[in-house]
């Protein structure tokens, strides 16, 4: 199997691509514009037939891994199926082909499709209304955070500059936070794996702006005290922002609307099946409480009897996020979701995500060590600590170990509270016999642990490559193809 | 662990060195242990007004990223131009890798950093 | 019932018996039950693939699709077959960010080649593994100019950017002591004379557009000079399309350069998703955001890709973290550089010139034929500003005869209501242009 660069394909003369012939008088670009605009270096570019584009691309897709090609329970990412439909309807002209600034007469399709997206989306998640201007779950976060800013400027409160997150958070939670011009304080958690109240308490006063949850937590734990979370916070003049990439566990069960939270955001990417195209793009649209509801970046979406149509009267508005209206590629295929589930369906996929969750949790942790042994949602966490002290193998051994197997590892080191942590997400959309082969996998893993360690450490021998001197490409970074 | 008895340290794990009116700043051997193999130091621009416990660059190593921070005020003099290319130095010789020197403006801050003595007993408690 | 959901009753008996709770309520016992939801979600049930089909096929012809001479961020240009063919092979589109290198080859070699391509066209050092839109992108630019620059506080960004770059920026600095300020323009151009005046040590980087948004190509010669003698550093973001005829940011002499990839391979899908771009000097290297792609080896000696620079990252730095970015646009990036791997340098000067030809004939028709008028010269590449009147009614008129003039400056600037810009690519016909002139001779 070739690994060659594109660039290395290269033969001069050669083209994939044939444009349609020039059908207007020309003068030469010389005489059209001023010299001094014109390009004269020559850069670099692959000279390939069809042929070989096809060939190099179909190799490199040999030489990655998705969902369609095995088990990929990684913790917090919600790794779940991408339907085909979705697929073919995101290929519809009638989406594809349109401009962001056609008139609204000529879109009406597309307002339909978004105002109903947005209601729906309020419905699953119990808010108000929302934004699908995000991109991804990190552009929402920081949209939530600038909805907290102009609602407290609004207020004429400038004291509040403070973001409370808990030590579990997601990594994005307090960059997200700081970006958008707040302190962020750390809270603990306490021996259940929750949000310690206690010091909660400590922290609160009227310097601080709200919190940043995500209910389940990374813990893949439900925070149980979540009303009295929200009743301190709200009492102490703060709000409550929901990172919802873990809503997968919770939908038709519980809504963050009726948790108490202001301000939420979905990854569709995650929860509604969106593919993640190997990093992107994804959506993260946010939706608001009643109070929230004036500052949501403009346009919004509105409906009059038949008619839908962009609102951009909003003088309260926090501003614009980015340069149209979202990633339609994703939210399209993320409605097409919506509409195949219904409410029926995607309660049954968060139940059943919820029972493949805990019947892995069940089957593993005899063998593997679980830090906190209860009732998970979505995901749980194992611990290889054990196991690096009694064998000299580390989370990231058994995720090396796991790829011979032909399985994705879960997410390793995260989160930053358990050590050797091995976050483990199955979703709904695997089926039993998936699940019994992963825990067969795992159980062999660990007797080889036991027996003959070299081996896991060796790990993979049967992928592309095998393990990648991070040192090396970090130490002298090499971030591009050079001509020899 | 590795404490030389002749240098001052900070609880952020820098270690100074006084020479005069210099004070030659680098990262104690635990700071390096923790950090694992070192891939990059930022170096500060020579010439430089600095405060006491402003950030005056970053170490990074694979997965972590670290700021050092000046103990003292004053004028960066001196940069360890060697670790440009070199950052696994610090690795293997900490305490013989300054990464920058400031010429202080007030040596009375030097009184508020830890001996040798004071930084062993913090790191066990640490 | 589901066909995504393969529990049966049986598997959700034995599964359950394994967890040792009588029901699937059970394991959600965590949940209080004041809040517990108690009854179904208030949206219509689920659907069969081929009733979904319809609804969908419904919504979508419920748009309109017409001969498009739209632009102003997004353009129409041709795409050829193997692009689409590549983003549905699914071990690409169905896999996470690659953070596992041994499985994630693909996607890893795709972006480095992403990565040179960017250099390749801007010409500058390094790219990163692409940022979300043009838009964000200069949010993030202004970012690392900021932090290379720690002392100075001013952003000077020209009058002529896209209105909407302008508002991501703005909302992005709204709260953060960064002081964005705006170089007046002059005729659709920015005013090298008020950049002169307002320019001093105190300013962190100068951000200019070319071709701006109202078409015009800027003419930057000696614009770098004057920047980094107050030690400032030189932003352009360009429609990448343009470089394939106009001078790169590297010969310019910016510092970053940035835009958006959507013209490469992308269609226009109602203005997302794009993919920006950003790339820079060896300097700022470890001040990008964003994911990054380097080659190494495994231990076996053999090349490898592998995220790098990881340090930089808000994961890793939490909240001391300038960028909160995690994801890239990696499918869309692909996409870009499947297009550009596919028709090359002769393919991308090809398209780049046809566009810029076509857009020069309809502008020279359309000014001398119908008299219509422009505040700006000669200098523009695929699209122009020009003076219609009763532009509304105009564009509305054609819109009905199946043609989309163009896009009516009111929406973005209420003195501007009878400016119009229209965009040409190489996909549109002589035939399509004669019969703009045409219909706009009818109804102006």
């Amino acid at each position: 199997m070739s690994n060659k660069l594109i660039f290395e394909l290269s033969s001069d003369g050669r083209t994939g691509y044939r444009f349609p012939d020039l059908d207007v008088p020309a003068a030469p670009l010389e005489e059209s514009v001023s010299t001094s605009l014109l390009r004269n270096s020559k850069p670099e570019l692959p000279e390939v037939s069809e042929v070989d584009i096809i060939r190099h691309y179909t190799s490199l897709a040999k030489r990655n891994f998705g969902v369609d090609a095995g088990f990929y329970p990684l913790g917090s990412c919600t790794m779940k199926y991408n339907p085909k439909i979705n697929e073919d309807v995101g290929g519809f002209s009638g989406f594809t082909s349109i401009h962001p600034l056609q008139s609204e007469e000529s879109v009406q399709g597309y307002l339909e499709m978004l105002y109903e997206t947005i209601k729906s989306l309020s419905e699953i998640t119990g808010m108000k209304w929302g934004t699908l201007q995000p991109y991804a779950g990190a552009h929402g976060e920081f949209t939530g955070m600038k909805l907290f800013k102009s609602y407290f400027k609004k207020k004429g409160d400038k004291k509040r500059t403070k973001i409370l997150v808990p030590t579990s958070a997601h990594g994005t939670n307090p960059a997200s936070a700081r970006i958008s011009g707040f302190q962020v304080e750390e809270i603990t958690a306490d021996e259940r794996g929750l949000v310690s109240i206690e010091n909660l308490k400590e922290h609160l006063s009227d310097e601080v702006a709200g919190i940043m949850l995500t209910n389940p937590n990374t813990l893949g734990l439900f925070e149980k005290d979540i009303i009295e979370i929200a009743r301190l916070v709200h009492e102490a003049g703060g709000l409550l922002y929901y990172d919802g990439a873990n809503m997968n566990a919770i939908m038709g069960k519980v809504r963050p609307g009726d948790m108490g939270f202001d301000v939420i955001h979905l990854n569709l990417h995650k929860t509604m099946s969106t593919p993640h195209g190997g990093g992107g793009p994804g959506a993260g649209p946010v939706f608001v409480s009643d109070r929230l509801i004036d500052f949501l970046p403009a346009p919004d979406v509105g409906k009059d009897g038949d008619r839908y149509y962009f609102d951009y009267d909003k003088p309260h508005t926090m501003g614009r996020v980015s340069g149209f209206y979202g990633n339609m590629a994703v939210l399209v295929r993320a409605y097409t979701y919506i509409i195949t589930m219904g409410s029926d369906g995607l309660q049954k996929a968060s139940e059943y995500a919820v029972l493949n969750a805990n019947y892995l949790k069940e089957k593993l942790k005899t063998t593997y060590h679980l830090y906190y042994d209860t009732v998970c949602m979505h995901e749980f966490v194992l611990s290889a600590k054990k196991m690096k002290e009694e064998f000299g193998i580390s989370a990231l051994d058994i995720a090396k170990g796991l790829l011979d197997y032909g399985v994705h590892p879960p997410t390793i080191y995260f989160p930053l509270i358990v050590p050797e942590a091995m976050m483990i997400e199955p979703t709904e959309t695997e089926s039993k016999e998936t699940l019994d082969s992963f825990v067969d996998a795992m159980l062999e893993i660990y007797k080889t642990a036991k027996e003959n360690p070299e081996i896991l450490h060796e790990a993979p021998l049967n992928t592309a490559v095998r393990r990648v001197d991070e040192v090396l490409a970090a130490k002298h970074p090499i971030l591009k193809w050079k001509p020899e | 662990m590795n404490i030389p008895g002749d240098l001052k340290y900070t609880e952020g794990h820098e270690w100074i060195r006084v020479e005069g009116k210099i004070a030659f700043i680098g990262i104690t051997d635990h700071a390096q242990h923790e950090l694992g193999d070192i891939v990059y130091v930022e170096l500060p621009e020579v010439d430089t007004e600095i405060d006491s416990k402003e950030e005056a660059t970053n170490i990074e190593s694979v997965k972590a990223a670290a700021p050092v921070y000046s103990p003292v005020s004053g004028n960066i003099v001196k940069i360890n131009e060697e670790l440009e290319d070199n950052s696994e130095l610090i690795n293997s010789d900490a305490y013989g890798s300054y990464i920058f020197a400031v010429e202080m403006s007030d040596a009375s801050e030097l009184d508020g950093l830890m001996d040798a003595a004071a930084y062993k007993e913090f790191l066990e408690k640490e | 019932m589901f066909s995504y959901l393969p529990q049966t009753d049986k598997d959700i008996r034995e599964m359950l018996d394994v967890i040792g709770v009588n029901s699937i309520d059970d394991l959600f016992r965590d949940i209080p039950a004041e809040i517990l939801q108690k009854k179904e979600l208030n949206i219509a049930p689920g659907l069969s693939e081929y009733d979904v089909y319809k609804r969908m096929k419904g919504l979508s012809e419920k748009n309109m699709q017409g001969i498009s001479f739209m632009g102003c961020g997004s353009y129409d240009h041709i795409v050829p077959s193997v692009v689409g063919h590549v983003l549905q092979m699914p071990n690409f589109y169905t896999a996470y960010t690659p953070y596992q290198a041994e499985i994630s080859q693909g996607i890893l070699q795709s972006i480095f080649e992403f990565q040179t391509l960017i250099c390749e066209l801007t010409g500058m050092d390094v790219s990163n593994a692409s940022l979300y839109d043009d838009h964000t992108a200069a949010s993030e630019a202004i970012t690392m100019a900021v932090n290379a620059r720690k002392k100075a506080d001013r952003i000077l960004v020209s009058g002529t950017i896209h209105p909407h770059t302008r508002a991501v920026i703005d909302t992005f600095f709204s709260d953060i002591p960064v002081k964005i300020e705006e170089i007046a323009t002059e005729n659709y151009l920015t005013s090298l004379d008020a950049l002169k005046e307002s320019i001093d040590d105190s300013v962190a980087a100068v951000l200019i557009q070319t071709p701006n948004f109202y078409g015009w190509a800027e003419d930057l010669t000696g614009l770098a000079d004057l920047v980094h003698e107050h030690k400032a550093l030189l932003i352009i973001s360009s429609n990448p399309m343009s470089l394939g005829v106009f001078k790169s940011q590297a010969d310019w002499g910016a510092d970053i350069a940035i835009g958006g990839t959507q013209p490469f391979g992308l269609s226009t899908y109602f203005g997302g998703p794009s993919v920006g771009y950003i790339s820079t000097g060896t300097k700022l290297t470890r001040k990008m955001p964003g994911r990054i792609v380097g080659q190494t080896k495994d231990v076996d000696g053999k090349r490898a890709f592998v995220l790098t620079l990881q340090a930089r990252e808000q994961h890793i730095k939490r909240e001391r973290a300038t960028s909160n970015i995690c994801s890239n646009q990696a499918l869309a990036a692909m996409g870009s550089g499947i297009y550009l791997s596919t028709i090359g340098w002769k393919g991308l000067q090809e398209a780049a010139s046809q566009s810029f030809q076509k857009a020069h004939y309809l502008y020279k028709r359309l000014t001398e034929e119908l008299g219509l008028t422009s505040q700006a010269g000669n200098d523009f590449f695929n699209e122009f500003t020009l003076l219609i009147p009763n532009a509304a009614r105009v564009m509305e008129d054609m819109e009905a005869q199946g043609i989309y003039g163009g896009v009516n400056l009111l929406r973005f600037f209420p003195d501007l209501k009878d400016a119009v810009t229209i965009a040409v690519t190489e996909k549109r016909t002589k035939e399509e242009m004669d019969a703009y002139v045409d219909l706009m001779k009818r109804v102006l």
